[in-house]
């Protein structure tokens, strides 16, 4: 099925009959995402966009059977929400917010611990795009059209460069398994390495592209995972050349403030853990084209 | 955001830690005024500047008269102070801090800082302050201490008790160093501090514990419930073209190279910056203008890239998600005619109503180049850029 999302997914909307929720509510309906219905707390027993509005997380489990939500919650509000919807045995959560407090944050990561492993929820975000397995289901704020069904995983922080590479790789009639959008907060739900590892488990992805950033260790993380790890090929680039040292750029975690987290920097530990490295952003589309050519003459 | 270790100091001191007396000074004669107000016979005068290392870059005096006191403070009002932490362009002194000069027996660091890899706050201490973290790290490094909170319950009394023992404290001074710890860690959380560093935290002859200096920084995401933070916003601290920016709702940051940029998102702006160097050339700014943007939106980022006068040539780099393309183009003919671009002008539309963004420019009849692909304009931009120049110096 890709990973974490299909067309058979069953989706809830926080933050539903807000403005922004109300639009991507109804592009992801259009995609063919399995909406079941939202919450806004004081509206329950309302009908948005046709589908039942709850006032609890809870209440929309119960009555709708919802696996995923999708927060499009304000950033003083969504640690709260992305908390209650872990509490009510949602397992997978998006959350666009951008502008939450690394505090709570922190709180969330937390709170999360807080159930086993085997039932605890994924978290994708904050501050991301979200996710879209092409052909199937949308739980994101991304142009659908810009995804070809196919076999590459991508991962990335930023949303508009993942659209990117994706139009790149259509251009050249390169589809998409999966691709998931993990935000460019400093604390966030799941790391590149978590999304490596679904990726190399699925059956229906051969090849996986990560779009790292400056700042933090988790590029370099994942491509250590990914060398004692991973058998299908990873390819992937670092925004970020021309970033100085010590200056936010827009994500509030894309700063450089430790060693290994400038771009080159980490360029150098994914070179040697054996990534293949793009030479620019404008080569995804030629650089995964042949990856998977060399992988079929491999074969 | 930043704030003056003078502001830092009275939020620390408002919970308990030690600091040594002081006064703000706007003047010589404000400065000389202090110096009475603190008493003592020897003080020091700090340049308020958002920057470290300001002791090599001549932004901190130790005066023994009122003479000493008001001709350093002439010689560093309004004054730019570059430091290795400012860029070349410094910080402009507009603020002093005059202080009673403190007798010390020991040097010690203590930082708060967010541990991204563990996603928790970090303590990170050393015996050997007085120098930058980065010395400590190269220089000293079994010397660092370090230990994490658990954000469910706080930091605890024997984090912050092994803390000053691993200092190597005498023991009369374990207490206070305990106290001094927890406290800067209460200011850090209950302010939505990013960083909060003591270096150096010294002891005295008279066996008490001083910050004798004091940098903190906050979460931006944190402000809408920290008011009081807020309002310790100094611009003259800023770079112009990015106060500029930010009063308009763009995140923006100011570089050095003369090919202005106007995208959306960070990652695509920041790639587009890399394809720019790639191609030869050099990027005058980071620009994101976020999702939604308005033609009005589009029209304020003109003006904050035109802002900078080393600004040769701008590229336009759009990939429509939420935002459109069509009103994308419309900023962009609205901002030739309102604001005026004399300048070369790039622009990439891609994603949403891409085609016709496309006409909307067409049909304007204005000089714009259009570049289908991210490398294309990148290209295209630094060649406009490359024949603009030759014919200026012609």
């Amino acid at each position: 099925m890709a990973i974490l999302l299909n067309r058979s997914t069953r989706v809830i909307v926080q933050g539903f009959t807000g403005k922004i929720g109300s639009f991507h509510a109804e592009d992801m309906k259009r995609y063919g995402t399995k909406l079941v219905g939202g919450v806004t707390p004081g509206k329950g027993g309302q009908t948005h966009l046709g589908l039942p509005v709850f006032n609890t997380v809870k209440g929309a489990v119960r009555e709708t059977r919802a696996e995923a939500s999708i927060v499009f919650v304000p950033p003083p509000f969504a640690a709260d929400s992305i908390m209650e919807a872990a509490d009510a045995g949602i397992k997978l959560c998006v959350c666009i917010t951008d502008g939450i407090p690394s505090q709570d944050m922190m709180q969330v990561k937390r709170y999360m611990r807080r159930y086993r492993f085997e039932d605890r929820m994924r978290l994708i975000g904050p501050n991301c795009a979200g996710m879209i397995t092409p052909g199937q289901a949308l739980m994101g704020i991304m142009p659908g059209n810009i995804y070809l069904p196919g076999r590459v995983g991508i991962v990335g922080r930023s949303g508009t460069l993942g659209y990117e590479a994706a139009s790149q790789m259509k251009a050249l009639g390169i589809g998409v398994s999966t691709s998931v959008g993990i935000g460019g907060d400093p604390i966030n739900g799941s790391s590149f390495k978590d999304m490596l590892k679904l990726f190399e488990q699925d059956d229906e992805t051969d090849a996986v592209v990560m779009i790292g950033e400056i700042g933090g260790p988790q590029e370099a993380e994942a491509a250590i995972w990914a060398r004692d790890n991973m058998r299908k090929p990873l390819i992937a680039y670092i925004a970020g050349l021309s970033a100085p040292k010590g200056r936010r750029m827009g994500h509030a975690g894309a700063i450089i403030s430790a060693f290994g987290e400038s771009a080159q920097e980490k360029v150098e530990i994914l070179k040697e853990a054996g990534v293949v490295i793009l030479p620019t952003p404008s080569s995804f589309g030629e650089v995964v084209a042949d990856t998977l050519a060399r992988m079929k003459k491999a074969a | 955001m930043d704030i003056h270790e003078y502001q830092a100091k009275e939020l620390l001191a408002r919970h308990g830690v030690h600091v040594p007396r002081g006064g703000l000074a706007y003047s010589p004669e404000q400065a000389t005024y202090r110096a009475r107000e603190i008493g003592g016979g020897k003080w020091v005068l700090k340049a308020q500047v958002h920057s470290g290392a300001r002791g090599k870059a001549g932004g901190i005096k130790l005066c023994a008269n009122d003479e000493e006191i008001s001709s350093a403070a002439e010689a560093m009002l309004g004054r730019k102070l570059v430091t290795q932490q400012t860029g070349p362009r410094g910080k402009l002194i507009s603020r002093l801090y005059l202080e009673e000069a403190v007798d010390i027996a020991q040097e010690l660091y203590v930082g708060f800082v967010l541990d991204r890899k563990e996603e928790r706050v970090m303590i990170v201490a050393s015996a050997a302050g007085g120098m930058e973290i980065e010395d400590i790290v190269e220089k000293a490094p079994d010397s660092i201490l370090r230990t994490t909170v658990d954000p469910g319950v706080g930091m605890q009394r024997f984090q912050a008790r092994e803390i000053a023992f691993g200092l190597g404290l005498d023991h009369d001074l374990i207490g206070k160093a305990t106290e001094t710890i927890f406290s800067c860690y209460q200011v850090f959380r209950d302010y939505d501090a990013s960083m909060l560093e003591i270096n150096p935290l010294v002891v005295t002859r008279d066996g008490n514990l001083v910050a004798l200096d004091a940098k903190m920084s906050f979460d931006e995401n944190a402000l809408f419930r920290r008011p009081e933070i807020s309002e310790l916003r100094d611009k003259s601290q800023e770079d112009p073209r990015e106060t500029f920016a930010s009063d308009r709702g763009l995140s923006y940051v100011g570089l050095e190279g003369n090919i202005g940029c106007i995208i959306n998102g960070a990652g695509l702006a920041m790639a587009t910056m890399d394809m720019i160097k790639i191609a030869g050339g050099e990027p005058a700014n980071f620009l994101d203008i976020g999702g939604g943007a308005s033609p009005e939106r589009v029209a304020k980022s003109f003006r904050a890239v035109l802002g900078d006068k080393n600004v040769e040539t701008i590229l336009v780099n759009i990939f429509a998600g939420i935002n459109r393309c069509d009103w994308v183009a419309e900023g962009v003919v609205k901002a030739i005619r309102e604001v005026g671009v004399t300048v070369p002008l790039v622009v990439r539309l891609s994603g949403t109503k891409a085609a016709e963004g496309r006409r909307i420019l067409a049909d304007s009849g204005e000089a714009v180049i259009v570049a289908d692909t991210l490398a294309e304009a990148a290209e295209k931009a630094v060649a406009a850029w490359r024949a603009a120049t030759k014919k200026k110096a012609a």
